[in-house]
C-alpha cells in the first residue's frame, strides 16, 4: 500500500517549538500566515516585522527574513523596509498594546499614506507579554491587572478601541477585515482574509489590514475552550466580525 | 568650482552624492532646509522622501530602510533628536548603518531656534538606553558639512553603526563657498546581512532581543569591541597654531571658528595662543590632548562651548590633572563673547590657574 502525505508543516514554519501558552491564538495565526506565504510562493520575497509583545520571537518560528521593531513602531519600520525594497512583500504582526496604544500614531499614518504593506493585528484584549494588563481593546468590565475592578469608562478608563473600523474610515486603505480563530470555519475564513491582504499587496493595490480576535486564556484566567466561547459570545459583541472596507471585492 | 551654499543644503546634497536615496524626516527649525531640499531633490534622483508623522516615526523608518541595507538618513534639531533616542538605541543595538544629523538649537525644553551646543552629552554619551555609542562628527564649515556627510555614510557602512553629524544651527544656516566632490564612489561594503527576502540563502533576522542568559551580554561585547576598533582606527581634529602655544582654546562647531579668529588676533599681538578644534567627538581626540598637556610650552586649556560645559568634561578626562582646564560658555543659543574669551586667555597666559 502506498502511503500518501496529506498533512504537513508549512515550509515557512521552522521546527522550533513555540513558547505560546495552550489556547493562545498566536500559534494558530503563525501557521495560517505560513500557509498563506507557502501558497502564494513568496517565501523568498517576504519580510516580516515582529512586534514587542508575546510574538516578539516570531522569527524563530517563521523561516523568512524578519526584523524586530521597538514597541509600537512596526508600521514605521515596515514603511522604511517597503520603501527600500519595493519588490518585497512586507507585513507587520502586532498585538493590541503594540498597535493600538503605543503605536497608534504610526499605525494610522502608515495606513493613511497607503503604504504598500499588510498589517496583521492580533487583538487579545490584554497585554499578554507583561502579564495581563489593560489594553486599549480590553472590554468594559473586563478584569485585568491594571483594571482590577473591571474596565470602567466612568472612571476615565475609556472604551475598547475599534481599530479596524478606525482604519476603514481612512481613504487610502484598500482592505480591512476583522476575523477570529476559534473554530475550523473561522480559521479558514481568517486564512482567506490574510491571503487576500497579501495578494492585494502583491498586486500593488494598497494598504491592507486584518484584525484577528485571539485567545489569551492564561491572562483571562479561563481555559482554552471557555476562551473561544468568550471571543465568540463577548468580544464579537463589541468587535463585530466582517469586512469594513474592500476596494477590490473581485480579488479573492 | 566653489559655489555659495547653505550648510543645511550642503549636507543634503552631500547625502545624495554619497548615494543616499532614502530620507525620512519631520520639519523642525533650524534644519528645515534639509527636509525641504530632500522633498524636491529625492524624486529627481529616483529616491524616496517621506515626511514622517513624528521623529519617533522617522527614526523607525530609518531603522526599516537600514535593515533593508540601503543608505538612509534622517535629520532633525534638538527636541526632535530627543524623540529619536529610543530608535537610536535600537539602531546601535542592531548594528545598523545610517546617518543622522542634529542641527542643535537652544534647550532644554522647546528652547529657541538659535544655534546651540547643549546636546553634546546626549550625542556623545548615549541619549538612549543601554551601553552604546555613535560615531559623532562635528563640522564647523559648510565644506565640512559636505565632506563629513559623505564620510559619515562610509563610516556607517564600514563599522555598521549610526553616524551622527552634530553641529549648531549657525553652521546649518551659514552660507559660504564650498565645493562638492566630482568623482565620489563608495567602496564595496558587505550587506549580506540585510533583509531582502531570503532568496537562495538562509533567512536573515535583525534583532536586539535575546532572552537566553548571555545573548545580550554577547551583543554588548560585540558593540564594545567595535567601539574599541573605531577608537583605534579613527579620530579627527584640527590644530591651529598649537605648535608652541601656551594657552590652547578647545572648541567645536561655531565656537571653534571664533576661537580660531581670536587665536590669529592674539598671535598678531605676540601672544602664543592656539586652537584645538574637534572634528569628531566620538572618538574623542583624547591621546592628542594628553600629548599636548604634557608639552612644556602648554600652560593650560580654555574650553569654549555654547553650553553650560559638556565637552569640557571629556577634555578634563583627557588632560587629567596635568594642566589646568578652564571653561567659558554661553547657553540657550547665545554666542560666547570674544571679549571674554580674550580676557580669560590673557589671564591664563599670565599664569592664572583658575579663570572665569
Ligand atoms: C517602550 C516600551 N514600553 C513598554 C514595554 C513593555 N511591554 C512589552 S510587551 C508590552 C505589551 C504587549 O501587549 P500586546 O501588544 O497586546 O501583545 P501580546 O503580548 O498580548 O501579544 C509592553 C507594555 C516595552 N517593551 N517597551
Amino acid at each position: 500500500m502506498e502511503l500518501k502525505l496529506i498533512f504537513d508543516k508549512p515550509k515557512t514554519m521552522t521546527d522550533t517549538k513555540t513558547h505560546y501558552c495552550p489556547g493562545c491564538g498566536h500559534g494558530v495565526l503563525h501557521r495560517i500566515v505560513a500557509e498563506v506565504i507557502d501558497e502564494l510562493g513568496i517565501k523568498d520575497r517576504v519580510i516580516g516585522i515582529a512586534p514587542v509583545g508575546c510574538a516578539v520571537t516570531a522569527y524563530d518560528y517563521w523561516d523568512i527574513d524578519m526584523c524586530e521593531a521597538a514597541h509600537g513602531r512596526v508600521a514605521a519600520v515596515a514603511t522604511g523596509l517597503k520603501r527600500a525594497r519595493p519588490d518585497a512583500i512586507v507585513f507587520g504582526y502586532q498585538g493590541d498594546g503594540d498597535l493600538a496604544a503605543i503605536g497608534l500614531a504610526e499605525t494610522i499614518h502608515a495606513a493613511n499614506r497607503g503604504e504598500l504593506i499588510t498589517i496583521i493585528f492580533v487583538n487579545n484584549a490584554t497585554y499578554g507579554m507583561t502579564g495581563g494588563q489593560m489594553a486599549p481593546t480590553t472590554l468594559v468590565g473586563q478584569v485585568t491587572k491594571t483594571s482590577p475592578k473591571g474596565r470602567n469608562p466612568n472612571n476615565f478608563e475609556g472604551y475598547p478601541l475599534r481599530v479596524a473600523e478606525m482604519i476603514a474610515m481612512l481613504e487610502a486603505p484598500v482592505y480591512v477585515e476583522r476575523c477570529m480563530v476559534t473554530s475550523t470555519e473561522s480559521v479558514f475564513n481568517t486564512k482567506r482574509a490574510i491571503k487576500k491582504a497579501f495578494t492585494l499587496q502583491m498586486q500593488g493595490k494598497g494598504y491592507s489590514f486584518v484584525e484577528v480576535l485571539s485567545g489569551c486564556p492564561n491572562e483571562w484566567h479561563i481555559n482554552p475552550v471557555e476562551a473561544n466561547r468568550w471571543i465568540e459570545e463577548e468580544m464579537t459583541k463589541f468587535f463585530p466580525l466582517g469586512v469594513f472596507k474592500d476596494k477590490y471585492p473581485e480579488i479573492k | 568650482m566653489k559655489e555659495l551654499i547653505k550648510g543645511n543644503e550642503a549636507l543634503a546634497e552631500a547625502a545624495i552624492i554619497a548615494g543616499c536615496r532614502h530620507y525620512f524626516g519631520y520639519p523642525i527649525t533650524p534644519q528645515n532646509e534639509i527636509t525641504a531640499y530632500m522633498a524636491k531633490r529625492m524624486p529627481e534622483v529616483g529616491g524616496v522622501f517621506v515626511q514622517a508623522e513624528s521623529e519617533v516615526a522617522s527614526i523607525n523608518m530609518v531603522f526599516g530602510a537600514a535593515a533593508a541595507g540601503v543608505r538612509v538618513m534622517t535629520t532633525t534639531s534638538s527636541p526632535g533628536f530627543s524623540l529619536m533616542q529610543e530608535g537610536v538605541s535600537y539602531l546601535a543595538a542592531a548594528h545598523l548603518p545610517c546617518v543622522l544629523a542634529n542641527i542643535m538649537r537652544g534647550g532644554p525644553g522647546l528652547g529657541n531656534i538659535a544655534g546651540s551646543q547643549g546636546d553634546y552629552f546626549q550625542a556623545v554619551k548615549g541619549g538612549g538606553h543601554g551601553d552604546y555609542r555613535l560615531i559623532v562628527l562635528t563640522p564647523a564649515y559648510v565644506q565640512e558639512m559636505i565632506d563629513f556627510t559623505i564620510l559619515a555614510f562610509d563610516l556607517a557602512d564600514k563599522y555598521l553603526i549610526p553616524v551622527l553629524i552634530l553641529t549648531d544651527g549657525i553652521v546649518g544656516q551659514m552660507v559660504e563657498p564650498a565645493e562638492f566632490p566630482k568623482d565620489y564612489k563608495p567602496n564595496f561594503y558587505d550587506k549580506s546581512w540585510a533583509l531582502t527576502g531570503a532568496k537562495g540563502r538562509p533567512k536573515n533576522v535583525v534583532r536586539t532581543l535575546w532572552l537566553d542568559d548571555y545573548g545580550v551580554e554577547n551583543n554588548n561585547i560585540k558593540l564594545q569591541q567595535k567601539y574599541a576598533r573605531i577608537k583605534a582606527e579613527f579620530v579627527m581634529y584640527e590644530e591651529f597654531m598649537t605648535e608652541d602655544a601656551e594657552v590652547i582654546l578647545v572648541a567645536y562647531g561655531t565656537p571653534a571658528r571664533i576661537c580660531k579668529a581670536i587665536t590669529k588676533k592674539l598671535r598678531n599681538e605676540g601672544y602664543k595662543v592656539g586652537t584645538f578644534r574637534l572634528q569628531s567627538a566620538f572618538p574623542f581626540p583624547e591621546y592628542r590632548l594628553m600629548e599636548l598637556a604634557l608639552e612644556k610650552h602648554v600652560k593650560g586649556f580654555l574650553v569654549v562651548e555654547m553650553s553650560a560645559g559638556q565637552m569640557v568634561e571629556d577634555v578634563r578626562l583627557s588632560v587629567r590633572d596635568y594642566k589646568p582646564v578652564n571653561f567659558y560658555g554661553r547657553m540657550g543659543g547665545v554666542l560666547p563673547e570674544e571679549r571674554k574669551i580674550i580676557e580669560y586667555t590673557l589671564d591664563m597666559l599670565k599664569g592664572k590657574v583658575e579663570v572665569n
